[in-house]
């Protein structure tokens, strides 16, 4: 292949992904744009790429509104998802390390046993989680968003993956000097492990962030519900104010967005390398 | 506690038992593993394994959450469900027609058009992580955001989708234009996800294999045949799995984009199942659902490895 046609190649391959990540990005750009329209714009059949005028109207009325009080709702979802997310590293954290580097009896069983609910159809824990919460009085409260899915195998699963990775002779001399398990377990393994603790942080928080399907019907009163949850109820009722609804999204987005521009390469290395080695 | 572990300690790691090595474990109390676990696994027990059972329990069971009484009917709700005259069974296989077709419809488009993007990004060029990281952006919005900016986008008096497509299309009230929305909102949210994942699966077949095929003079299109297909092989059959298992647990599109309609024939098994036991609190039913259900997604995952299977036994 001669030096000119491999340069027309890559200018053609740039041409074709920049075209698509045109494309792809388009319907956030209009999002964050409508959601600073007056409500007459955002309601024209003409797009209209630029706000004319530039409108706060709808954050206003959206803030301003005692029935969506969608600022309880993003501290709710605050609360939520770093709660979610801490209780994630916490508990498997040392489960994983344990799984990965202690020698006891029924570790195979254990770790079989978690690994084998990974491919449980999360469909059939629905039902009979809402009755157990019910039964622990958390319906309408946050710990109904922020425990149960914390039982889910994978952050043990992507946490024990790195443990085993750890070199055995850290562990033997930090014994030597007198270490037990926990504190070789807090001093050697959990600082080589942070960053794939705030991998899994991150996927926590993003995951309970989004989370929408379990909140609307755990979460009953307005004051309670988190940021999707109270959108979800709010587009019932405003339909077709897209002034309104854009701006919704556009709170909704903006913590996630914000993570994401931060902290992209972690989040994407964590995903795509979570699947590959199981 | 610490010199104890110190003066144990020496003698055993001098000792012959596990000379070095990773595997190695220092000598401590017998409960210690379990005091790592039992945190995690209290949580796993009361929200994993408990509900598992308690479910099944359920489904056998006319299960109000109001009434006191929950008389057991055996597999009544089940009987019910496989009878398609019955006013459940018809709209619990309403609703699984309805994931049936999202899913056959969904997964495939999943799988080939996030593939093909991870080849164009399988190279070294400027920009390449710029690119990944646009096509990946729309993944990490939650489903409610998506929701909200399709309906607006997808509306047919003033959406911008009728606008530049030239058409006049109601996408939330007509059943195929209905699906070809959600279909089409829900490749655009997880395309960025299946072609990470794949993209990692490509970067990790060795370099040396393309190399011995290209000195064999095999053509570009021999070499994905033999040599990226094949590496791929193990990570498509976890992205397969895992999209259909995405797909056919569809809820917040049909939720927010076409609530269901027209006639619920866009209401999806598990949006039914929630409504039937969360909403009118029919729990013995609702769960009897989720277990036909699950039923199925295990035999559509049994069928994909098996699938792969075969076809590495042929070659």
């Amino acid at each position: 292949m001669t030096h000119d046609t491999r340069r027309l190649r890559r200018a053609l391959l740039h041409l074709v992904l920049a075209v698509i990540a045109a494309l792809y990005l388009s319907p956030l750009v209009y999002m964050f744009v409508t959601s600073f329209k007056t409500r007459e714009a955002a309601g024209s059949t003409e797009p209209q790429w630029i706000p004319d005028p530039v409108s706060l109207d709808a954050y206003r009325e959206l803030l301003g509104s005692a029935d969506s009080p969608i600022m309880t709702w993003f501290l709710n979802s605050l609360a939520a998802a770093t709660g979610h997310a801490a209780l994630v590293l916490v508990t498997a954290a040392p489960a994983a390390y344990a799984l990965a580097r202690l020698r006891f009896r029924g570790r195979r069983t254990i770790f079989a046993t978690v690994v084998a609910t990974l491919f449980v159809p999360p469909v059939v824990l629905l039902i009979p989680n809402f009755l157990i919460v019910n039964e622990l009085a958390w319906v309408d409260s946050l710990p109904a968003v922020i425990v149960p899915a914390a039982a889910g195998a994978f952050g043990v699963f992507f946490l024990r993956q790195f443990f085993i990775t750890l070199p055995g002779e850290l562990e033997e001399a930090a014994e030597l000097d007198g270490c037990n398990r926990w504190q070789i377990f807090t001093v050697i393994a959990l600082p080589l492990a942070r960053p794939a603790l705030a991998t899994l942080f991150l996927l926590s928080f993003l995951t309970n962030w989004n989370d929408f399907l379990w909140p609307i019907f755990v979460l009953l009163s307005p004051e309670s519900l988190t940021l999707p949850a109270g959108l979800g109820n709010f587009q019932s009722a405003n339909s077709i104010r897209y002034d309104l609804l854009m701006a919704g999204a556009v709170i909704a987005s903006l913590p996630v967005i914000g993570i994401y521009l931060v902290a992209q390469r972690w989040i994407i290395e964590g995903i795509s390398r979570s699947g590959l080695k199981g | 506690m610490s010199l104890l572990t110190e003066e144990m300690g020496r003698p055993g790691t001098a000792g012959p038992d596990r000379p070095g090595g990773a595997g190695k474990t220092p000598r401590m109390r017998p409960w210690t593993p379990y005091a790592f676990l039992a945190p995690y696994l209290a949580l796993f027990a009361v929200f994993m394994l408990l509900p598992i059972g308690f479910g099944f329990w359920t489904s056998l069971h006319e299960w109000d959450i109001n009434l006191p009484a929950k008389p057991f009917v055996g597999l009544e709700n089940y009987l019910e469900l496989f009878d398609p005259s019955s006013v459940d069974g018809s709209r619990f296989w309403t609703a699984m027609r309805a994931t049936g077709i999202f899913t056959v419809a969904s997964v495939p488009l999943l799988i080939v058009l996030p593939l093909l993007t991870a080849l164009l990004m399988n190279g070294r060029f400027a920009g390449r992580n710029v690119y990944r990281a646009v096509y990946f952006a729309p993944y990490v919005l939650g489903v409610a955001v998506v929701g909200f900016v399709w309906q607006f986008l997808l509306d047919g008096n003033i959406g911008l989708v009728n606008h530049y497509l030239g058409l006049d299309v109601q996408w939330t009230n007509d059943v195929a234009p209905a699906w070809v929305a959600l279909v089409g909102v829900t490749v655009w949210w997880t395309l960025g996800l299946n072609s990470v994942i794949f993209l990692a699966g490509l970067q990790d077949i060795p370099r040396e294999l393309h190399e011995a095929a290209m000195v064999d003079g095999a053509s570009a299109w021999q070499r994905f045949r033999s040599v990226t297909l094949p590496g791929l092989r193990p990570v498509t059959v976890f992205v397969v799995n895992a999209t259909i298992l995405a797909s056919a647990n569809m809820f917040g599109q049909s939720y927010l984009i076409t609530r269901g309609a027209p006639a619920d024939q866009t209401k999806t098994a598990i949006y039914l199942i929630a409504e039937t036991g969360l909403r009118q609190f029919d729990m013995g039913t609702a769960s009897a659902m989720s277990f036909i259900l699950a039923a199925f997604l295990m035999v559509a995952s049994g069928l994909v490895f098996g699938a792969f299977r075969d076809r590495s036994a042929r070659r």
